[in-house]
């Protein structure tokens, strides 16, 4: 397999990148880590006119938490940056959980945070956990920067809010209100495989109360599952069984998987069920405080 | 003094192997690593339809594009009388389509370029223009009354069976199920699935007008079979016809058949007068070339109260894709399904098999196993457990009484074949210990407890490897035998090449062992050399197990050959008469004085330099060795599994392996084949499987879709041994490289099952996939068939 | 390369970008004209005639192509050549100096670690990358360091022991 012809452009900075999306006219794709996009222009699936790599761009990849504990993660950062990091593993537990599990550990080394959302796979991982943590994303145009909240960001399978001349630089995650807990997990059928299902949990907690609940899901619908509003249902509760078991009946329900190969509607939104309970299980057992 | 056997790297040294020397350094040499001057790159056209005619095929933007040398269409190969060719079971599949498209993948066109983006490009360029024509994706659309018929090119076709065949005594059979106190059915699937190595198919031809001689570098486990053919197709001298099987990257009887893309560089190089490289892509690979299995089966058990078969009755139905174009003996429709039940003493037994034309990829391939035998032995296992399940008998202990007794053979399977040997309760004993089987219950009443359900499945199995025997194995007419050709140097070291192909084996480290323990010729002096038919005597190649059965056989055979002159060479030089001679291990001694006495290295010399008068020079032989009957490898496996009740996910907690392949040449290299044929039988029985949706688009067509485990996933394999010598092979041993693949699948499956039996399930179908087995779980029903698949939801 | 001779091909029409790079391949700088389509592991295989490094699923699932990137694994089927340009990728060539194997390359053969040798050089590069990392892994941490590489003959289980036993090796060395 190999790819039909592009111009390919390597810009040295961020208005460079833009001033190239501009004139590709929407004809252009960016690449970033390329784990998706160089399979899929292998496959012909896409044919771009024009690349634009913006691997040579400096300063893109970065973990930084600000003073008030908000998360920013550069466009060039990659999946195993944030797998590896000891400042994740310490202050956001649903990013934690979620990166040993995006796809293999030789695409970890190369894929990006960034670039994943902005391919809005349905069954992506990174942007049900945006969604969860309440992110946004900040991107760049020939007019200036403008953000993104993550919950608009994806419209549809691959289809996103960002225009063709605009370049998603960073992404956010605002400091947690309280103690940070969560989860991720997802079922696949061995690494590597596109998930069957997939949940986010972040929480934000007063001691054992909570203060902020998100969830979304992947892989269950034709886009990623925005669950924040049933979540919401946990707002200055404790995490008893039977608000567990609340929550969780009310994200499967808001799951709108299809049946295929990988299983049933009923059986997806069993395992969401499932796996919700496990993630906010395991958490009601930790110390909170 | 006598040499040391282990030290000089013979027979059950687990020597470290030779080939790797040149692997872990990057230096293999595969196909694609090959590159010859001028070599221009061919990039093949598939149709992304299942069924339709062609109506037309403009191929001018394409000619039009730099770069492009040559665009091959159907009519261009039929006007070399190169669109068909004939396949090993008897018909004719098309090489580049003419008339009709018969499945999605079949090759349209072909373009040769510069390079391979080019040819890549021009592909793209060609506009065929289909007439849609209905779809048949399974055995019941194929013999539906009005269904349309896929092979309207074949003189004499009606509808689209390939064939009806049976096997066994009916009215025995019969008799037997009317005595029978129970009778014991269950119908299952043996899904589609395919072989792919990870080194997809390829081919470098390389026609040379001024000498007419071919040269084809080639992915083939059978380059001399592959001589045979291009000789008989394209009708060129066979004498000028060079097939070269370079390192094979896998094989796994995905290399066996000879595919549209081999022809094609042969023609392509013809007509341009350069080397023509054609590699195939995953998809290519996944979506045209022999897969494996696809059977269908009703069976069913007579049994006695008290636990024993009285007979078989199985009814397979086989799904063939557009061409029967599997590669097995010719005379076996079904191949060695009949082989079923060898290890259980049943006195009769019937099978009626049917196969059918579908709009589905070609060619059902010995994919790790000897021809059907993987079918013949899930079911076989299957059956067995729903048996004991429905007698309500223990598992184990209803396998071993209806096995056959260790003094009782030679032995007739149900079906008619021959054994030979085994241990068979034996085998059992030592798997049931491993595995703790006495404690099994009490670990399932504590998984209970932790809300896990806990299940235990037994394989047990005697599989027919190594064909032939040349009276009943055949290949278009060409005897089922394998050879060697052994040359001792005059410094006492050797070359040997045989008929085989080594595709990961490990031939260049074994067959030296075998030298090395008929002649005591250290295994590091004796290179191993195979694949170039112009160079290795004629044999028929490596699959189905058969490179030890036959090929190693003849190694030992051309061995004894040489041994045998190098006796008289010792007599000579030792000037004594040839009676008064004794071996030992490298030495001919005389038997009065052991002190006195010639290495082989010096009979070796001497064979070049002082040979007795009379006596031809040189110490060369070669051997074609046909073995009096198949080997027949006993394997014992048991798995133990947990499955998560909520989400139907099953990991296996313990997996032990008993072979009996008889005299192991090489310890260490016999247990990587075990463990990669577990493996195998562990990614069938989980995730691996190729399906269809109703307009015939494959779902499996790349490694996104179609899963191999990781090493993740994979479990950990304990393994033990027992040796029961085969009586007929001169060194003893037997097949091994499929036990595993054979006789794997169903110990997962039965352990899955036995742990879902509480809830009232009998079967689930493979792929056992966790929503398939949670809806057995949740629902108290069996799960039949492929996984569904719809379109535009 | 001599550069006494060597042809040129039908120049390219003016509509195909052609980039020059020069990519440190195995410790050498490499520099040649390419076609920004051209994929890294067609650069390493055809251009600079390093075979060892494999083409085996085209979609980035079997990691046959895996090389070091800067000293990452990458799947060098899933990179543009282009991408390489002013950077450093190691292959399987590069593994061993001219006298000594690496001891990964030992392990995989004492351990019986490969059998058809197809996704052999990107194994041991996921593998060496993990030791890189890690000098002390547990049987587990290999096998999740290896899940995207793809074997079809040992089912894994040599390849853990001889990664393992690697990494014993490596330890005592650097003691």
């Amino acid at each position: 397999m190999y790819p039909s012809r592009f111009k390919y452009e390597a810009p040295k900075s961020i208005a460079e990148a833009i001033a190239l999306l501009d004139a590709g006219k929407g004809d252009s794709k960016v690449l970033a880590g390329g784990q998706s996009l160089v399979p899929m222009l292998k496959l012909r699936f896409a044919f771009p006119d024009q690349l634009v790599d913006i691997n040579n761009i400096p300063g893109l990849n970065y973990i930084t938490f600000d003073a008030d504990g908000t998360l920013r993660i550069g466009a060039l950062t990659r999946h195993e940056d944030l797998e590896f990091s000891a400042e994740i593993a310490k202050r956001q537990p649903t990013i934690a959980a979620a990166a040993p599990l995006v796809a293999d550990p030789i695409v970890r080394a190369r894929g990006t945070f960034v670039g994943s959302i902005c391919h809005a796979d349905p069954q992506g991982d990174w942007a049900a956990t945006m969604i969860a943590l309440g992110g946004h994303l900040v991107v760049q145009g020939p007019k200036g920067k403008r953000t993104i909240d993550m919950k608009d960001f994806v419209l549809g399978p691959y289809a996103t809010a960002l225009n063709y001349n605009e370049l998603a630089i960073e992404a956010v995650i605002p400091a947690p209100k309280g103690k940070a807990i969560g989860g991720y997990l997802k079922l696949e059928r061995r690494v590597g495989d596109f998930a069957t299902a997939s949940v986010a949990v972040s929480l934000d907690m007063d001691g054992t109360k909570v203060l902020r609940a998100g969830i979304a899901l992947a892989g269950v619908g034709g886009k990623t599952i925005d669950a924040n509003e049933e979540a919401s249902f946990l707002v200055g509760q404790t995490l008893t069984e039977a608000n567990i078991n609340k929550v969780a009946e009310l994200v499967a329900a808001k799951s709108e998987p299809r049946t295929d190969h990988r299983g049933s509607s009923d059986y997806k939104r069993q395992i969401v069920r499932t796996f919700v309970k496990r993630i906010l299980t395991a958490n009601s057992a930790q110390k909170v405080a | 003094m006598s040499l040391d056997e282990i030290k000089i790297g013979g027979m059950g040294a687990s020597r470290r192997r030779v080939e790797d020397n040149r692997f872990i350094r990057g230096k293999g040499n595969y196909v694609d690593d090959i590159v010859l001057p001028g070599m221009l790159h061919m990039e093949i056209l598939r149709s992304p339809v299942a069924h339709a005619r062609i109506k037309s095929i403009d191929t001018s933007k394409a000619w039009d594009m730099p770069g492009v040398r040559l665009v091959l269409t159907g009519e261009m190969m039929a006007a070399r009388n190169l669109a068909w060719m004939p396949t090993l079971s008897y018909d004719t599949a098309a090489v580049l389509a003419t008339d009709k498209v018969r499945f999605q993948g079949q090759e349209v066109c072909a373009v040769i370029a510069d390079d391979p983006y080019i040819a890549k490009d021009a592909c793209a360029a060609i506009v065929v223009d289909y007439e849609i024509l209905p779809v048949i994706v399974n055995p019941v659309q194929a013999a539906a009354p009005d269904a349309v018929q896929i092979r309207d090119d074949k003189e004499g076709q009606v509808g689209n069976k390939v064939f009806d065949w049976e096997i066994g005594d009916k009215s025995r059979t019969d008799k037997a199920f009317d005595d029978a106190d129970v009778v014991s059915k269950i119908e299952l699937h043996y899904p589609r699935t395919h072989p792919s190595p990870i080194e997809c198919c390829g081919s470098l031809a390389d026609y040379d007008r001024a000498t007419g001689k071919l040269t084809v570098y080639m992915t083939s486990q059978a380059p001399h079979i592959v001589r045979a053919a291009v000789a008989l197709v394209a009708e060129l001298p066979e004498q000028n016809i060079r097939i070269v099987s370079p390192d094979i990257g896998g094989g796994f009887g995905n290399k066996v058949p000879v595919y549209p893309g081999y022809v094609i560089s042969i023609l392509a190089s013809i007509l341009t007068e350069k080397p023509v490289k054609w590699i195939e892509d995953k998809t290519g690979n996944l979506i045209s070339t022999g897969f494996g299995r696809d059977v269908y089966l009703k069976g069913e058990l007579a049994l006695r109260k008290d636990g024993k078969i009285l007979g078989v009755r199985m009814n397979t139905v086989s799904d063939h894709g557009a061409f029967f174009a599997d590669a097995q003996p010719s005379k076996f429709k079904i191949g060695l399904m009949h082989s079923a039940f060898a290890c259980y003493d049943i006195p009769t037994a019937y099978m009626f098999s049917t196969g059918y034309y579908t709009n589905k990829a070609p060619g059902g391939v010995a994919y790790r196993c000897s021809f059907r035998v993987t079918e013949a032995m899930f079911f076989q296992e299957r059956m067995v457990q729903a048996a004991a399940d429905d007698l309500g008998m223990d598992q184990a202990e209803f396998r071993r009484i209806n096995f056959v007794k260790d003094d009782d053979f030679p032995h007739r399977t149900p079906f008619g074949f021959l054994t030979d040997s085994g241990q068979y309760g034996k085998c059992l004993d030592i798997g049931l210990e491993a595995i703790g089987y006495k404690n099994f219950e009490a670990e399932k009443a504590e998984a209970a407890k932790r809300g896990r359900l806990l299940g235990i499945g037994i394989s047990t199995m005697t599989e027919p490897l190594g064909a032939g025997n040349s009276r009943e194995y055949d290949i278009l007419g060409i005897k089922m035998f394998d050879s060697a050709e052994l040359r001792v140097h005059m410094t006492g070291k050797a070359i040997l090449r045989t008929g085989a192909k080594t595709q990961g084996q490990g031939h260049e480290t074994t067959w030296a062992q075998i030298v090395a323990h008929e002649l005591g010729i250290p295994a590091e002096d004796i290179l191993v050399e195979e694949g170039d038919t112009d160079t290795a005597p004629f044999g028929m190649g490596t699959y189905a197990s058969r490179s030890t059965p036959v090929a190693g056989a003849a190694v030992a055979m051309v061995a004894r050959k040489i041994r045998a002159k190098a006796r008289k060479i010792a007599a000579h030089l030792l000037e004594v008469s040839e009676e008064d001679i004794e071996w030992e291990l490298g030495r001919f001694y005389v038997r009065s004085n052991k002190d006195r006495g010639v290495t082989i290295q010096e009979c070796a010399m001497a064979a070049y330099s002082n040979m007795p008068d009379g006596m031809e020079p040189g110490l060369e032989n070669n051997a074609y060795y046909d073995p009096p009957n198949l080997t027949w490898p006993f394997a014992c496996y048991i798995a133990k599994v947990e499955i998560d009740p909520e989400t139907g996910v099953w990991d296996v907690l313990q997996f032990v392996a008993v072979d009996d392949c008889g005299v192991r040449i090489n310890p260490m290299i016999v247990e990587g084949q075990i463990m990669g044929g577990l493996t195998e039988a562990y990614a069938m029985a989980n995730m691996q499987y190729q399906t269809y949706d109703e307009d015939g688009n494959c779902i499996g067509a790349n490694y996104m879709d179609f899963l191999l485990p990781t090493a993740w996933e994979t479990p950990g394999f304990e393994l033990y041994e027992v040796v029961t010598p085969c009586p007929h092979h001169p060194i003893g041993a037997k097949g091994i490289g499929e036990c595993a693949t054979v006789g794997g699948p169903a110990a997962f499956v039965n352990a899955v099952m036995n742990a879902l039996k509480e809830k009232g399930v009998r079967n689930v179908d493979m792929p056992l996939m966790p929503n398939r087995v949670y809806e057995a779980l949740t629902t108290g029903k069996d799960v039949y068939g492929m996984p569904p698949v719809r379109n535009g939801e | 390369m001599s550069s006494l001779f060597e042809e040129i091909a039908t120049p390219p029409s003016s509509d195909i970008p052609i980039r020059r790079v020069t990519i440190t391949v195995n410790g050498e700088p490499r520099t040649a004209d390419i076609e920004p389509r051209l994929l890294l592991a067609d650069l390493l295989r055809q251009g600079l005639k390093l075979t060892g490094t494999h083409k085996g699923c085209d979609t980035t699932n079997c990691g046959a192509c895996t090389v070091l990137f800067d000293g990452r694994p990458i799947k060098s089927c899933t990179m543009l050549a282009v991408q390489a340009d002013g950077h450093s990728v190691k292959t399987v060539e590069g593994l061993a100096s001219a006298s000594e194997l690496h001891p990964i390359q030992e392990g995989f053969k004492e351990k019986h670690g490969l059998q058809c040798g197809f996704c052999t050089p990107g194994m041991m590069l996921a593998a060496t990358a993990l030791l890189e990392k890690n000098l002390n892994p547990t049987e587990d941490e290999v096998r999740w360091a290896l899940s995207g590489n793809l074997c079809r003959c040992t089912g894994y289980q040599n390849i853990v022991k001889a990664v393992l036993w690697a990494a014993e090796k490596m330890r005592a060395e650097s003691n």
